[in-house]
């Protein structure tokens, strides 16, 4: 059997050196004529062990790092795809006690799959949020969302379906959902993450607010800064089209959707959202007075749903717990992901 | 000037086309644009103005809001240096300093040479790998001097 064996593709990963760790880890496998591939993961977010390197073992996966390109022909000559001993060896990466203590929701692909593999996506509980979706109505998914008490993750806290609920509402058939991919403070890097790690997570919560609401079209606005997740972001949407998730019929079902990509040109004020709006609509980024709102009166002057990219990437969870609000409700009282401002879940 | 000219509207012209039927599409063609030729010259304005309806002074005026957008070619490498606060506590005021004597430039500007041009930008999102950088859109993360004096050979070459 083929071995895995994971190297980031995150920027912080490569940003360290990742790109020459892969490229020499590529030519030991065929120097030595290995079973083994090397797949390009989003990072766990353990930036003092980047670039760290993972494979797949009967017993699980097994980590090194920090792995520079220099360590890379030690490594397997240590026995790196058995998971042999090495001064880099970290064990399994899940008992690294600053994952151990994490319970993960929205990230808990990120650094494990292929982000770029619809396959693995679904073998990792991907799209069952969606495919609960599809067997609800509209404002069955906008009250699951309500009910959740998932609020705004951009900064100002606003509950995500009360805006759905508005979206939903009114009677256009042109409607827009937008993530706000601006991330402009310096300190936080967690949208990029879930981008590079986990891009499907994102797709597959624009898709479900697409049908919530009546929308058929979403734009990601993306930061400029971000040169590698409009490469990986690009690189999901293209696979999600060809498998059908995104399109005329959204897996099968009476639902169209369709999303794409727009880069921003360097402008911190378009991170506010009437700003970005004007923006993608390519103009300045001026702040637009407020009503009308966004809801009503946003891109193009249709009611349009923006909300910031881990805001949508928390949808398929929600959904896919599905009936179990309460069950939400207890994990958001004891790992507090929703109701408060927590950093992650 | 009218050979310049021509080659421009040859250049623009398919990036026109292609964003020309889309939603918003001036943001994309700036895009393009400053992809294709490293800037978005200024004989390029009324072409876009006239292929999307809007006036010379409305797409000026787009161009010049956003950071981005060069009037002026760069030189080869374009070398980004995160000066935002996550950097600048790392130490991220030397490597600008270190930098810029080693360049023989200020932020803005581009060697004599047309080596590199330097310019600064706000959070690459790599702040756990502060001070950063970005080179030709590579990233490159912990700069210390050494590094700093790596990179600058290394454009210089
Ligand atoms: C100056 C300014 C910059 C902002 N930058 C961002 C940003 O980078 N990313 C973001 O998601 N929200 C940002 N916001 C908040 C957005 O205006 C908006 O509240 C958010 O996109 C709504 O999404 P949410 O409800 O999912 O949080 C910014 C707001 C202001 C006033
Ligand atoms: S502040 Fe420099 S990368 Fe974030």
């Amino acid at each position: 059997m083929t071995i895995n064996i994971y190297i980031p593709r995150d920027a912080g990963a490569l940003a360290l050196g990742a790109e020459k760790v892969a490229a020499a880890a590529r030519e030991e496998i065929e120097k030595r004529g290995l079973d083994a591939k090397i797949v390009r993961n989003g990072s766990r977010g353990m930036f003092w062990l980047e670039p760290m390197v993972e494979v797949q073992t009967a017993e699980g996966r097994v980590a090194y790092g920090p792995v520079k390109p220099g360590d890379v022909a030690g490594l397997f000559d240590a026995g790196l795809i058995e998971g042999g001993a090495h001064d880099l060896a970290l064990g399994r990466p899940e008992k690294i006690p600053f994952l151990a203590k994490q319970t993960r929701l929205t990230f808990a692909r990120c650094g494990i799959i292929d982000p770029v593999s619809l396959e693995d996506y679904e073998a990792h509980g991907g799209l069952r949020g969606l495919r609960n979706a599809l067997e609800k109505t509209p404002l069955g998914i906008v009250e699951e969302v309500t009910e959740s008490g998932l609020r705004g993750r951009g900064g100002a806290g606003f509950p995500t379906g009360i805006k759905w609920k508005t979206v939903h509402d009114t009677d256009d058939p042109q409607k827009y959902i937008v993530c706000n991919a601006d991330e402009g403070d310096s300190g936080t890097f967690s949208d990029r993450m879930i981008m590079e790690g986990d891009p499907f997570v994102l797709i597959e919560g624009m898709v479900i607010a697409g049908i919530a609401t009546g929308a058929t079209r979403g734009y990601v606005y993306l930061r400029s800064e971000y040169p590698n997740v409009h490469r990986i972001l690009n690189e999901a949407i293209d696979a999600a089209r060809a498998a059908g998730m995104l399109g005329k019929s959204v897996l099968g079902s009476e639902y169209a959707f369709d999303m794409e990509v727009r880069v921003g040109a360097g402008a911190y004020v378009c991170g506010e959202e009437t700003a970005l709006l004007d923006s993608l609509e390519g103009k300045r980024g001026q702040v637009r007075a407020k009503p009308p709102l966004p809801a009503h009166e946003g891109l193009f002057g249709k009611p349009t749903v923006i909300n910031n990219v881990i805001s949508l990437a928390s949808v398929p969870i929600i959904l896919d717990k599905g009936g179990a609000i309460t069950a939400i409700s207890a994990w958001a009282v004891r790992a507090a992901p929703f109701r408060s401002r927590s950093p992650a879940m | 000037m009218q050979q310049a000219r021509t080659e421009i509207a040859a250049a623009v012209e398919p990036i026109i086309d292609r964003w020309k039927g889309e939603e918003g599409p001036l943001l994309p063609i700036l895009n393009g644009i400053q992809r294709e030729l490293g800037h978005v010259p200024r004989e390029s304005l009324p072409i876009i103005a006239e292929a999307l309806n809007l006036t010379r002074a409305e797409v000026y005026g787009v161009v010049s809001f956003y950071h981005d957008y060069r009037e002026k070619p760069a030189g080869r490498h374009v070398l980004k240096l995160c000066r935002a606060e996550a950097c600048q506590s790392m130490g991220g005021d030397a490597v600008a300093e270190k930098l810029q004597k080693l360049l023989g430039i200020r932020f803005h500007e581009t060697s004599a040479d047309g080596a590199v041009t330097l310019e600064p930008v706000y959070c690459l999102g790599l702040c756990a790998c502060a001070p950063s950088a970005m080179l030709d859109g590579e990233v490159i993360g912990r700069l210390d001097e050494a590094r700093v004096e790596e990179i600058a050979a290394e454009v210089r070459a």
